[in-house]
């Protein structure tokens, strides 16, 4: 069994409100930046303990679907390393 | 008869609804500390408002997970009743009971005020004692009561008459203008596909004697009182 560094980026699908994003884009733009859209996701860095790097993003994408994400509204990454 | 209302890490409601269903209702309600999960057999199970994990995550995200869960699915999959108010609505979707998700507030503020809400239908064992169409006062308290749904769901919900309150103003009118939280088609309480589980976000507890300014949610609670006696 190997260590891998798991990086998982969970974000809301396209079209879906995300009223966080858009109180920061008004304060960016009040910053005196031109921007007229500004996304927010969530980063969790997890260290896995898997057989390879396919069963480390297989459990990744379990993990995402029973807890850090949900399918209703978000869509999500998943980056292996190590 | 019997009643559990189960208290997570951060639940705040939990004692009002059981000083109602105990004192004002009558029914025998036991307060049940997650950890304990659910020793007996009860009648009936009430997810409590507050924020359970401090809203980590996603509102309800975490408790859902708990172990205390699996005995409210094993619970409603026996087709027994479940509310969950608030943030018991919010773990309720979380672990799929009912469809959907409660999440940020379009406008991103906690919003505390009693709203208007139409009663959608009057044949499910949290609403029998209303009539369809009844127009009620009761309070809500969340940052994070926006409803969603695909639009297939929505349109099931609406097809199978599982949309349990809406939104509206004092005439009765579903508009935007009063909808507080940007929530699909106004909706703030669902019920499920056996429909034996209700998720709500307005607090009917805060609104069932009349010392505190409104009666209107009492008949929920009542309505599920009547359907485990006519079960029984």
């Amino acid at each position: 069994m190997t260590t891998f560094d798991v990086t998982i980026t969970v974000g809301l699908k396209e079209g879906m409100l995300d009223p966080e994003a858009m109180a920061i884009r008004n304060a960016v733009q009040h910053l005196g930046y031109e921007t007229d859209s500004v996304k927010t996701a969530r980063l969790f860095k997890i260290r896995l303990v898997a057989a390879d790097k396919a069963a480390a993003r297989a459990m990744a994408e379990k993990m995402c679907e029973r807890l850090l994400a949900n399918p209703v509204i978000h869509r999500y990454e998943i980056e292996v390393t190590g | 008869m019997r009643f559990a209302v189960v208290q997570f890490g951060g639940s705040n409601c939990d004692r009002d609804v059981v000083f109602i269903l105990s004192e004002v209702c009558g029914v025998t309600t036991d307060l049940v500390w997650y950890k304990e999960r659910l020793a007996k057999q009860y009648d009936a199970i009430i997810l409590p408002g507050g924020f359970s994990y401090g809203d980590y995550l996603r509102a309800g995200a975490i408790a859902a997970r708990t172990p205390v869960m699996v005995d409210v699915v094993a619970h409603a999959q026996a087709g027994k009743l479940v509310l969950g108010i608030c943030n018991g609505a919010q773990i309720l979707a979380e672990s799929g009971l009912v469809p959907g998700v409660f999440t940020i507030n379009a406008y991103p503020k906690f919003t505390c005020k009693p709203m208007h809400l139409r009663v959608e239908t009057a044949s499910s064992p949290f609403t029998a004692l209303y009539k369809k169409g009844d127009i009620i006062t009761l309070p809500i308290a969340h940052a994070e009561g926006r409803y969603v749904a695909p639009a297939g769901t929505l349109a099931t919900l609406n097809k199978t008459d599982r949309v349990a309150f809406r939104f509206c103003d004092e005439k009765g009118h579903v508009t935007p203008a009063s909808n507080p939280n940007g929530a699909a088609e106004n909706i703030t309480g669902v019920i499920s596909a056996q429909g034996n589980v209700c998720a709500m976000m307005p607090h009917p507890e805060r609104a069932s004697e009349a010392v505190l300014g409104s009666v209107d949610g009492k008949k929920i609670f009542d309505s599920m009182i009547c359907a485990i006696e006519r079960k029984a």
